[in-house]
């Protein structure tokens, strides 16, 4: 089982025991993980790059900025909360271009935020 | 950051924009500045702010009908409209205007995939749709159908084929415009038309036979500003069983010549895809004596190179080529290639490459360590699309906390002949050198064969932070950099194929054969069919009459 659906999975079971409260949270996980494994991944997913690069570009570009300091994995990111997913998404950084709200819809953003959320927190669990 | 469409009143424009939100919703007409924020272009090379290709709104339908409906409204106030697909075009302008002011007609919502078919072998698409969503697509239901992709592969299928986009599998498919079969267009006064055996009352083959009768007008839309297309039918290639490499290097400077010659003769016959040149000498540049023999102005010593090739031990050109079909005509069609090379070259080295069953493994596609070094970006020449490219630019190893943010160039058509990649190499390098621009390219530089019978010679510059000119005196040296470039091929019956909206009508200018026959053929079209001059100003360097005096 993928960290992702880890996450999805872990939510799943705590919002059958604890209510609607709760299902909202997990489909909004769900939401999140489809939206991100769309747009985000393709970019800032595990895994190796292109001929021979050790990362995919964003995940080698958070790596070569933070050195460590933080994780280069945006799934491992808990302090990333939706404005300032949003403020990265709508108007991009160094290279990486801004994405409309055609493409990720504000909600889209919240649930990238809440996915990240609840994958950081399954991995410090593992 | 409030603009007003050219020529557009303040109350004009605001009950335009009603109109629009009854089209397509208000939630779909988008005029905030973090709205539009994301309609610029990421990657402008544009120097002053004020001349920025900006938006004064979006709107984004999501049926045909809304497209038409934004088109009539866009004629009743003389509003011009730039229709986007996925917005990526990146390096091509991304998600901005060719004209400020203009209203965005983003058509990523029109996302679906209306048919596949593996049998037949074709796709019927919406502009919204990206190379990601057709590979998934594909992939989910376990079709033996390859796409074809550019690199990298967020954009639309639509959209990289209306810019005459290329890809990397074979001849035909990477040519996207060829590979284009049948269109739906709504054009610039909201007419619904489909082009081919599409116009057709229920054409049955619609995908399959695309001139239909009498002219054949779908050439209108690539490049061109003659309707918004809101369907598009695209050939796919059937997924083969075998894919094969090989390596051919030669040992002298003038072997290039022949090397040419007897890969096109492969390529015409249809036997490979791709080939992807180089040279081995690269590996001299770093070394002080070859970099000046490989960049001496006015034209290399052939005999000097070919000494300094010999005492490094290395041979001055490669190609890899590769072979996409059984396993058994794979194998045939590379022995015929090594035949055909001992034939006609002299010294030549031939090694074989990879020989893998389709489709490759995702540990096989990722695989680094073949028979020899390779220049072949793997994911493409599977037709799978990736992200990957974006190694180029952003923080790199070398450039940890200064990076190049994005990336501008010219790629000039020229002849498929080592007389041509030699005239070329001088001409743009000794032009960059003498005016002081960065630049890689050498005697030892090599074109891309992205359309079969072409080569496109490419020069390309960084824009972006830190060191990579992203200011604006960065900028402003890349424009005249590339205007003057531009100037030079055009001096030398070279035109570009593919231009940024900022160099559009630089890059028209050099086809003006008979005092620009072509262009004024193409205004008087435009004219005829677009007589509010609404529909993406300038795109292709033609002008509608009310905008004409504005040409660059």
């Amino acid at each position: 089982m993928t960290r992702a659906s880890k996450a999805v999975a872990a939510l799943a079971v705590a919002a059958a025991l604890a209510g609607p409260a709760l299902a909202q949270d997990a489909a909004l996980v769900e939401r999140g993980r489809t939206v991100f494994a769309h747009y985000c991944a393709p970019c800032h997913g595990p895994g190796r790059g292109d001929d021979g690069a050790p990362m995919l570009p964003g995940t080698h570009a958070l790596h070569l900025k933070y050195r460590g300091e933080k994780p280069a994995l945006l799934e491992e990111r808990d302090d990333l909360p939706a404005p300032v997913l949003k403020t990265f998404v709508r108007y991009g950084v160094a290279s990486m271009p801004p994405f409309r709200k055609t493409e990720v819809t504000d909600e889209d953003i919240e649930a990238i935020s809440a996915y990240l959320a609840a994958s950081a927190a399954a991995r410090r669990h593992e | 950051m409030a603009i007003l469409p050219p020529d557009v009143s303040p109350d004009d424009f605001a009950a335009a924009l009603r109109q629009f939100a009854g089209a397509v919703g208000e939630e779909w007409v988008l005029t905030s500045d973090e709205d539009l924020a994301a309609y610029r272009d990421h990657y402008s090379p544009v120097p002053l702010a004020e001349e920025e290709l900006l938006p004064s709104a979006a709107v984004a339908p999501a049926e045909v009908e809304q497209v038409q409906e934004v088109v009539r409204i866009a004629n009743r106030f003389r509003i011009p409209l730039y229709p986007i697909s996925t917005g990526k075009n990146f390096a091509y302008g991304g998600p901005a205007p060719n004209l400020r002011g203009s209203v965005v007609v983003d058509l990523k919502r029109m996302n679906r995939i209306l048919e596949v078919n593996a049998e037949r072998n074709f796709a019927l698409v919406e502009p919204g749709v990206s190379y990601f969503d057709l590979y998934r697509y594909i992939q989910e239901r376990g079709l033996k159908v390859w796409i074809d992709c550019p690199d990298p592969g967020w954009g639309s299928p639509v959209g990289n084929t209306l810019d005459r986009g290329i890809g990397y599998t074979l001849g035909f498919y990477r040519d996207h415009v060829a590979a284009q079969y049948g269109m739906e267009v709504v054009l610039p006064n909201g007419e619904l038309m489909r082009t081919g055996m599409g116009a057709v009352p229920n054409g049955r083959a619609w995908q399959e036979y695309k001139y239909g009768f009498g002219p054949d007008p779908s050439g209108l839309f690539a490049q061109g500003n003659f309707g918004i297309v809101t369907k598009m039918g695209l050939r796919l290639m059937p997924q083969p069983e075998h894919w094969r490499t090989g390596l051919v290097t030669v040992p002298k400077r003038r072997d290039l010549g022949p090397l040419i010659n007897t890969v096109n003769y492969l390529t015409d016959l249809f036997m490979i895809g791709e080939p992807w040149y180089g040279s081995p000498l690269r590996a001299l540049l770093g070394n002080t004596e070859f970099y000046e023999a490989a960049t001496r102005r006015g034209g290399v010593n052939e005999d000097e190179l070919d000494r300094l090739a010999a005492q490094a031990g290395l041979h001055s050109w490669q190609v890899e080529l590769q072979f996409y079909g059984s396993e058994r005509t794979t194998l045939a069609n590379w022995e015929y290639a090594k035949e055909l090379v001992s034939r006609n070259i002299p010294g030549a080295r031939i090694v074989d490459g990879e020989s893998l069953p389709v489709p490759l493994t995702r540990e096989q596609i990722e695989q680094t360590t073949g028979p020899y070094p390779t220049n072949m970006r793997r994911n493409v020449t599977q037709g799978v699309p990736s992200l990957g490219i974006w190694k180029n630019l952003g923080r790199t190893e070398a450039f940890p906390d200064t990076w190049a943010q994005g990336h501008i160039g010219l790629f000039a058509v020229i002849p498929r002949s080592a007389e041509a990649v030699f005239e070329a190499q001088q001409v743009f390098g000794d032009t960059l050198r003498e005016m002081g621009m960065r630049t890689s390219i050498t005697a030892v530089s090599t074109p891309v064969n992205w359309y079969q019978f072409c080569f496109l010679f490419s020069a390309g510059f960084s824009t972006g932070g830190g060191d990579f000119g992203a200011t604006p005196e960065g900028k402003a040296r890349v424009r005249d950099a590339l205007k003057t470039l531009l100037l030079k091929a055009g001096e030398r019956g070279w035109g570009e194929y593919r231009a940024a909206p900022y160099f559009q009508d630089d890059v028209a200018n050099e086809y003006s054969f008979n005092d620009h026959a072509l262009r004024r053929f193409n205004e008087t079209l435009k004219d005829a069919v677009d007589p509010n001059g609404i529909l993406a100003p300038g795109r292709g360097g033609i002008w509608p009459r009310r905008f004409r005096e504005g040409r660059a």
